[in-house]
């Protein structure tokens, strides 16, 4: 309880604060729609977001895929340390498969058109890698093996693609400009869409690996570690694995999903 | 249209208030889609259309997705792996 | 008050509510959506406050665009940790949590 009234007293301090800070915001100096508005000619595409994601600020949007190759390469990293068992994944329904299959080529048309549309309306390559990891994501769910995973080289590429165009356009713009990430006059627009298409594929399929090398539904190293484990039906009872202990006393394990185990609201709800 | 907007805020809060407080986590999973969902038509109020495909796709479609496939791990982890079942009669 | 300038103050609301959630659950899970539901408040402030009847800001939009795909890079890599961690112990939260 004590804690409970004490994060609602931070919580409401936070907002105090936060409202405060609202009410006395400073006028800002720049005019920054104005500038923006007055610089888009010369930036190569007619979509001012498109335009301050990938040259006003391009170097948010280098980053950013920096970042998400980064986490990528964590979830790679603990699945060598913890291999998995055998990815079983996938509902075997033929329905599943056959809407499956009908959406999948519009999902990647949709990306395409995102792509494109990017340059003068919104849209861009955040939206349609957005759509090609959900493309994948529904074949993964179909449990239609996508090809190319396999010895893993192409896929490690592929993951690598985004933020090698983007350091490569940017590096030879050094070269050839005199600074870093400074398209030339007229190579605005093509060398947009260049980077934007491998960020496209590269966010795409960084989503669609994190999703993939979480430990599979299927998964179950208990069962061959100790056979109770399929004995005991529940995780009230988990078998020790590694710790010494059973958890017999966590309270907030058992999640109920419409199974056979009753649903067990938070110990730790707030009121 | 203040309407629509106090709406929203309205829809917002209710939403992301069911999502960090209903007992049951797979309600508490899909009132989080559904506040994604809600996020995006506010995106649009605020004349933000790119963020608002953004949010469709991402907040709605894939964290959705992600959430509930980690619901159903934590659900179906200490039960029996199902064999393949084609054994012979 | 206009519709553009509403929209902050649920922000706000959004991020109280959030860290609120954070603190008080333990359920990884639910700590997880509280840090989601937190992020977009800051992004609702961030857009919100940007254009209080001055018209579009394309760059504060151009920020949230990129703080949203973080965003979601970041979920899936703590859901992948998460379900190692769950593997790996059985426990939905964590040992320091009393």
């Amino acid at each position: 309880m004590i804690r409970v009234a004490l994060a609602a007293a931070a919580c409401t301090t936070f907002a105090f604060a936060l409202a405060v800070a609202l009410l006395e915001r400073p006028v800002p100096a720049v005019d920054l729609p104005a500038a923006v508005a007055g610089t888009l000619g010369a930036s190569g595409v007619e979509h001012p977001i498109t335009a301050v994601l990938l040259n006003f600020r391009s170097y948010d949007t280098l980053l950013e895929i920096a970042v998400l190759l980064l986490a990528v390469v964590v979830a790679l990293a603990l699945h060598e340390a913890q291999p998995d068992s055998p990815d079983r994944m996938g509902l075997d329904n033929p329905l599943l498969r056959a809407v499956i299959g009908a959406l999948v080529p519009l999902m990647l048309l949709t990306a395409g058109y995102l792509l494109w549309a990017g340059a003068t309306r919104p849209g861009g390559a955040f939206q349609a890698g957005a759509v090609l990891a959900a493309a994948g994501v529904s074949l993964r769910l179909a449990g239609v093996a996508l090809p190319g995973f396999e010895p893993p080289r192409l896929w490690h590429a592929g993951l690598a693609l985004g933020l090698a165009v983007f350091l490569a356009v940017g590096t030879g713009a050094l070269l050839a400009e005199g600074g870093f990430l400074a398209y030339p006059t007229g190579w605005a627009g093509a060398l947009i869409l260049a980077i934007e298409l491998a960020l496209t594929l590269s966010i795409g399929l960084t989503l669609l690996s994190l999703y993939r090398l979480a430990p599979p539904n299927a998964d179950d190293p208990n069962a061959a570690v100790d056979g109770s484990a399929r004995d005991g039906r529940h995780g009230s009872e988990p078998v020790a694995t590694g710790r010494g202990g059973a958890a017999s006393s966590d309270e907030d394990e058992q999640i109920g999903m419409g199974g056979d185990s009753p649903s067990r609201p938070d110990a730790s709800a707030p009121p | 249209m203040p309407w629509l907007d106090l709406t929203l805020a309205l829809a917002l809060i209710v939403t992301a208030a069911l999502a960090l407080s209903t007992g049951d986590l797979f309600r508490a999973v899909v009132m989080f889609i559904v506040f994604g969902l809600v996020m995006a038509l506010a995106w649009v109020r605020l004349e933000a259309p790119d963020i608002a495909l953004a949010e469709a796709a991402i907040g709605a479609g894939l964290t959705g997705v992600l959430l509930l496939d980690t619901l159903g791990y934590l659900n179906r982890r200490f039960r029996p792996v199902e064999p393949d079942r084609n054994e012979a009669p | 008050m206009n519709g553009a300038m509403l929209f902050p103050w649920v922000g706000i609301v959004l991020c109280a509510m959030g860290l609120f959630a954070f603190i008080v659950h333990r359920h990884l899970l639910r700590r997880l959506l509280a840090f989601n539901v937190m992020g977009s408040g800051t992004f609702l402030v961030l857009v919100g406050l940007a254009q209080d009847g001055r018209g579009v800001d394309p760059v504060p939009q151009a920020l949230v665009l990129t703080g949203i795909v973080v965003a979601v890079a970041s979920t899936a890599l703590a859901l992948v940790i998460f379900r190692r961690w769950y593997r790996v112990s059985g426990h939905a939260r964590l040992p320091e949590d009393v």
